[in-house]
């Protein structure tokens, strides 16, 4: 099972390392770690998808908490969550597939952010699964090259649906 | 904290430029540091500059892993905080074993390390090291210093987070640059520590709860580890268990919390714990652990542990909770605070048909060993041991058999009694150890109860204990053999000795070599005046015991069964 937490950090050296370090010595399965500024310049937010059943994830909860720097823990288990990913992928694009692809891109609300002879650069965020499904349906044309940033998440603070009726790509979170 | 540096009280109005080296010295005496451990190099000498006058004892051993055990068993014996300094690069990196093996036993600690010039850190300096990445998994916490204006305050976060709350090592990296720059020591310093909070109250309904469960129970046990002696909770300890009679049984660490010459006590439990306690663990019906983690060389196979129990754990430490065996009452605090907290709410039970079961168990299968033998046993010297030493003195263990039967043979009463490397298992603990306590605790009766391979791995620092005139008592068991493992691969591996023998020196003629008393014991009847003999030594002693080579620790529980399924029972019953 997948698990997201986010963690508020002290903004000094070493804090990736000591976080990082915990998890690799405890056996613990990271999926993603995402490390941001927040609002507060004091503290970073650290993202983490975590694989691993409730007895695992309890014991990652507690042993982050114990990591000196670690100012707070939140794990979003149970709560409804704004979950995203974003992510860059060229994808090869001879002039006869360009339209096909485009609307491709305009199905998944990506951006085209480049543009060369031979492919496309797109931007596209969203909930993991979209961003899984794009990566599927880009395949057959060929994938040059793709960066993800792993997911960052918030918990939802109203149970109100906030997003434009179009995105219906958005669905699978919450 | 504000603390005012001493040097700022002296002239007042004029401001009190020191330099990093000094400021370092100043907040370590402030921090009440008046011993410490270490070894000079390259870059850590304006540091020793600067202590060359400073009121500190400062002990220097002959390699700094055996520093870094003095520090660590000095704080053990004293509860307080142990400090070690070493030098860059190969110093800092001769620290991991003794940092690993105070962090596995939860000992406070504080470990400064030399560093290269700020500069130069990641080019492959001469005498670098990435001493916080190396040590990060050994300590509690670690970092550098960078700028000398955020020294003062890091040394207070390191004493703050070594001793409070599960305590353990903390290490401060120090480039030389730091240690010679300048600074106004005037303006505050105090600690900044948001992501650091301890819980140490434990909540008010969770104690009422397992007081309910205490007074409810018919076959209770109390489970007690080293947390209850690092929590100086011995007396709450005892006033709490007398006040709800119960059983109690300890972990290797926790010896010494518990009158072990009491009839509730069961002396310790696990792979080589007595029958009885296991026995008692395994049928059970509440298990209340204090300041203990379930080590896997606790509870055996973890499926089949204390099956019928209810689990009560108090633990300082959240991460514990739960970790190894599922925990039905948990109580998040001080083992101090929340074991007067409890003793209030319980009430004595007579629990009569428990108790007889206990006794019986223990009138069945006391540990034993064969009294009758003409050749030396192991146990016998470590009885002969407590029983001249009238059950006082602090002993220290090196790692295997020696340790374990120190651990069942002698009998411990007070808490800082006995000291073990019990989670990392450090062979060549023994010795350095008992330094550190005998520095700790200059009138007390010290004794290193060691094996012979794990003073070979540490017995230079005799020289240290020669030059210091400590009367510390090195008793060597000596089997020739790498005991423990000799022990496995008789019983497993069809008594193939692969590399377990090893030629030993003859340690009286090398403790004479080194300026120390040696003795050779060859003879059983030789045993009590040889110990007498040792007793009386006012300087280092080192007494070869010739002990029979091939005796097993039993009960055993091997890797893999459950408490109850005790290998040697057989054995020790044949020799009523
Ligand atoms: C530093 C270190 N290396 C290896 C081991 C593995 N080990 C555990 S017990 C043991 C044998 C110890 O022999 P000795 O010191 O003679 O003690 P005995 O068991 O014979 O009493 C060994 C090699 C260890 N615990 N520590
Ligand atoms: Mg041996």
């Amino acid at each position: 099972m997948k698990h997201i937490i986010s963690a508020l950090v002290e903004n000094k050296s070493g804090v990736l390392a000591h976080v990082a370090g915990m998890f690799a010595a405890r056996a613990f399965n990271i999926d993603s770690l995402v490390v941001g500024r927040t609002e507060d310049p004091a503290l970073s937010r650290m993202t983490i998808v975590v694989i691993g059943d409730d007895r695992v994830l309890e014991q990652v909860r507690k042993q982050l908490a114990k990591v000196v720097p670690v100012v707070k823990v939140q794990d979003f288990v149970g709560q409804p969550v704004v979950a995203r990913d974003l992510m860059l992928i060229a994808i090869s694009a001879p002039p006869e597939k360009r339209s096909e692809i485009l609307s491709l891109i305009e199905m998944f609300r990506g951006k085209v952010v480049d543009i060369g002879q031979k492919f496309v650069m797109v931007e596209v965020s969203g909930p993991e699964d979209k961003i899984e499904a794009f990566i599927n349906v880009c395949k057959p044309y060929g994938i040059k090259s793709l960066a993800r940033t792993g997911t960052i998440a918030m918990p939802r603070h109203s149970r109100a649906d906030m997003r434009p009726a179009q995105t219906s790509n958005d669905q699978a979170d919450a | 904290m504000k603390t005012k540096s001493r040097a700022s009280a002296r002239t007042a109005g004029k401001p009190s430029i020191e330099t990093g080296a000094q400021i370092i010295v100043d907040t370590l005496i402030e921090q009440g540091v008046d011993t410490m451990f270490g070894y000079i190099g390259g870059v850590v000498i304006p540091l020793f500059d600067r202590l060359y006058d400073a009121p500190i004892n400062f002990i220097v051993p002959r390699h700094e892993q055996g520093g870094c055990h003095m520090a660590d068993a000095y704080a053990r014996a004293s509860g307080k905080v142990g400090v070690v300094l070493a030098t860059s690069g190969p110093g800092a990196c001769n620290l991991v074993t003794g940092l690993a093996t105070a962090m596995m036993d939860s000992v406070p600690m504080v470990a400064l390390t030399g560093q290269v010039r700020t500069e130069l850190i990641g080019n492959d300096a001469f005498q670098e090291a990435d001493t916080t990445g190396i040590t990060r998994p050994v300590t509690k916490y670690n970092c550098i210093v960078k700028d000398v204006k955020d020294l003062a305050r890091t040394i207070r976060e390191a004493f703050h987070i070594a001793s409070t709350g599960r305590p353990g090592p903390v290490l401060i990296d120090l480039p030389v640059d730091v240690e010679v720059a300048k600074f106004n020591t005037d303006g505050p310093a105090e600690m900044k520590l948001p992501g650091y909070r301890i819980r140490t109250k434990g909540h008010a309904r969770q104690i009422s709860t397992a007081a309910k469960a205490i007074n409810k129970s018919k076959q209770p046990v109390l489970y007690v580890g080293g947390g209850v002696i690092t929590a100086n909770a011995g007396k709450e300890l005892s006033a709490f268990a007398e006040k709800a009679h119960l059983p109690v049984t300890m972990t290797l660490l926790g010896l010494g919390s518990y009158d072990q010459r009491k009839a509730e006590s069961l002396d310790m439990l696990g792979m080589h714990g007595s029958a009885y306690a296991n026995y008692a663990v395994q049928q059970c019906d509440l298990l209340i652990a204090v300041g203990a983690r379930f080590d896997d060389r606790v509870t055996g196979k973890i499926e089949t542990f204390a099956p019928n129990a209810k689990v009560i754990h108090i633990d300082v430490d959240p991460a514990s909770i739960s970790k190894n065996v599922g925990v039905d009452i948990p109580v998040v605090g001080d083992a101090k605070v929340i074991l007067k907290a409890l003793a209030r709410e319980v009430e004595y039970q007579e629990r009569k048909k428990w108790f007889d079961k206990i006794a019986e168990w223990k009138k069945k299968f006391p540990f034993r060993y064969d009294q009758n033998s003409s050749t030396i046993k192991p146990q016998y010297v470590v009885e002969e041991l407590c029983r001249q030493t009238k059950n006082e003195a602090i002993v220290t263990t090196g790692v295997g058999q020696n340790q374990m039967w120190a651990a069942q043979f002698y009998r411990f009463f007070k808490p800082r009694q006995f000291i073990s490397s019990g989670g990392l298992g450090t062979m060549g603990f023994g010795l350095p150890a008992a330094i550190g306590a005998q520095i700790a605790k200059p009138n007390e009766t010290v004794i290193d109860i060691d094996g012979d391979h794990g003073f070979n791995m540490t017995m230079t620092e005799l020289s240290t204990a020669i030059e210091h005139k400590l009367p510390i008592k090195i008793c060597i068991l000596n089997n020739g053999y790498m005991g423990m493992v000799r022990q496995w691969q008789e019983l497993f591996y069809g008594r193939r000795y692969s590399k377990s023998y090893l030629k030993n020196p003859e340690y009286e003629a090398l403790a004479k070599a080194l300026g120390a008393v040696g003795m050779t014991v060859d003879k059983k009847a030789d045993v009590p005046k040889a110990v007498k003999q040792m007793l009386k030594e006012k300087q280092p002693c080192v007494v070869d015991f010739r002990v029979e080579p091939e005796e097993n620790v039993w009960p055993m529980v091997p890797a893999g069964k459950s408490l109850d399924e005790m290998s040697g029972l057989d054995i020790l019953e044949r020799l009523i």
